[in-house]
């Protein structure tokens, strides 16, 4: 969001706060007064201007939730948690970033590295793809064999999971 | 349930590319008694899934933990990503009746279960609590006396304080400790809590090149000869990266990054090659040749 653009009032949900509160991580959104302990602290906003913690936790009170949930900055959260640990208001900055990143994943906007990565959890129960011969070469390294994952157990505790229904669909 | 035996877990990242910190860490950690138990069957912590679902990360977690308890033990994690991840589930589940029942009907379908009967440690936490900073001092016979070293911790190890409740992350104390009972000096440098960037890499590569570039000029004004980290994150971020932040900022840094169970196997008098020196991107070529003498170096 550029600092000159003017929020129209359709494109407001009043009641996004409501529902961000509800997610786990996102309870303490409406504690945050602004004060830009995390912005200032944030190891990524130094290095990217697109990433402000302080401007999306803001966004998120006013109910920008298209703005939020369909943007790039918000995957940036590095979750270092160092803005979690010095917010002078106990707000679990991060948390609430997490939050709203998994409404924005239930709504279908989930970057490429998520579906390789729960793709390889289910194939292998390694979030990489590890190849044979690295797991060979343990051994030669004096290393034991590497524990396998077990894809069909994991694919039963993870079947009735609503994400997994949206990246079926 | 024993005080030194544990369930090791080594996460994703080790296997798939630094093997030298599980070879160390096998090494240091048999010398000091700590018996280890493979796992019968393995997933990843969560971690790394977390942004797009909470729950399925806290599943991925509490299946670990629930393999690991019926064997009866508790879980030694070499990566602070997997043991904070693990953390949080356990306190989160033990704690919260509903979210526990709620885990455990997905938990079910598997034939799995979550009791809540064991607990889970990061190495560094296993060395100070469990072994304790006496008997790593005992099992030193090579002091690194001369050798000047500078920590970093990774956030994960201690953060967010309120759930992981292991030390301060403000001022981590315990790899200080760590490194000062090798021998060796431990100096202390700007910024020394920042993070590696390594979480965000996925999404944006660039961004974590900066980061490694200002932690390693910061170690590199302190004075100190080698970065010493625990996690295997951050150690691909300053070890294989440091050369490509190199080549993108047209400086030099050459500082060697060793896991800490590398360093103190020297001082326990194991060989380099022994404690997979040869693996490291950054070559240590010079300490090794003081401390170990030029015909051992790797």
């Amino acid at each position: 969001m550029s600092k000159n653009e003017i929020i129209k009032p359709f494109k407001i949900d009043p009641k996004f706060r409501y529902e961000v509160i509800k997610v786990p991580g996102g309870e303490n959104l409406l504690q945050c007064f602004q004060c830009g302990t995390c912005t200032s602290d944030c190891p990524i906003a130094r290095f990217n201007e697109k990433y402000r913690p302080r401007n999306i936790i803001r966004m998120a009170q006013l109910g920008l939730k298209e703005k939020i949930l369909n943007s790039d900055f918000l995957w940036l959260c590095a979750s270092c948690f160092t803005c979690t640990d010095r917010c002078p208001q106990g707000v679990e900055v991060a948390s609430v970033i997490r939050a709203l990143k998994n409404m924005a994943a239930e709504k279908g906007y989930i970057p490429q590295i998520f579906k390789i990565q729960l793709a390889n959890v289910l194939k292998t129960g390694y979030v990489y793809k590890i190849p044979e011969s690295k797991i060979k070469r343990r051994e030669t390294l004096g290393l034991p064999p590497l524990p396998r994952g077990n894809p069909e157990s994991i694919m039963k505790s993870l079947k009735n999971l609503k994400i997994m229904k949206i990246l079926e669909g | 349930m024993s005080e030194n035996k544990y369930m090791i877990f080594l996460g994703c990242v080790i296997p798939y590319r630094v093997s030298s910190y599980e070879i160390s860490a096998r090494k240091v950690l048999r010398n000091l008694g700590v018996e280890l138990v493979e796992m019968p069957e393995f997933n990843c912590c969560g971690l790394p899934l977390e942004p797009i679902s909470h729950e399925l990360a806290l599943i991925l977690s509490a299946r670990n933990i629930a393999i690991a308890e019926r064997e009866g033990l508790n879980i030694l994690a070499l990566c602070p990503g997997c043991s904070g991840t693990l953390k949080k589930a356990n306190r989160a589940l033990k704690e919260n009746q509903s979210l526990r029942e709620k885990i455990n009907e997905h938990l079910k379908e598997a034939g799995l279960n979550f009791e809540g009967s064991i607990e889970v440690k990061h190495l560094s936490q296993l060395l100070i609590e469990d072994v304790g900073l006496e008997k790593i001092k005992k099992s030193v016979i090579k002091p690194l006396k001369g050798l000047t070293a500078a920590e970093h911790s990774g956030c994960h190890l201690s953060r967010p304080k309120k759930y992981i409740e292991f030390e301060d992350p403000e001022n981590p104390k315990a790899l200080r400790m760590l490194i000062k009972a090798t021998g060796a000096k431990c100096v202390e440098y700007m910024d020394e809590t920042e993070c590696c960037g390594a979480t965000v890499a996925g999404i944006d590569d660039k961004i974590p090149l900066y980061l490694v570039r200002e932690k390693l000029s910061h170690v590199k004004e302190a004075g100190a000869e080698v970065l010493v980290t625990v996690c295997p994150s951050c150690h691909i971020m300053y070890d294989t990266n440091q050369i490509r932040v190199e080549r993108m900022f047209g400086e030099k840094y050459e500082i060697p990054v060793l896991h800490y169970t590398q360093l103190l196997g020297l001082a326990m008098g194991l060989s380099p090659k022994e404690l997979g020196f040869n693996e490291l991107h950054v070559k240590p070529t010079k300490i090794i040749d003081r401390i170990v003498g030029t015909s051992e170096s790797t």
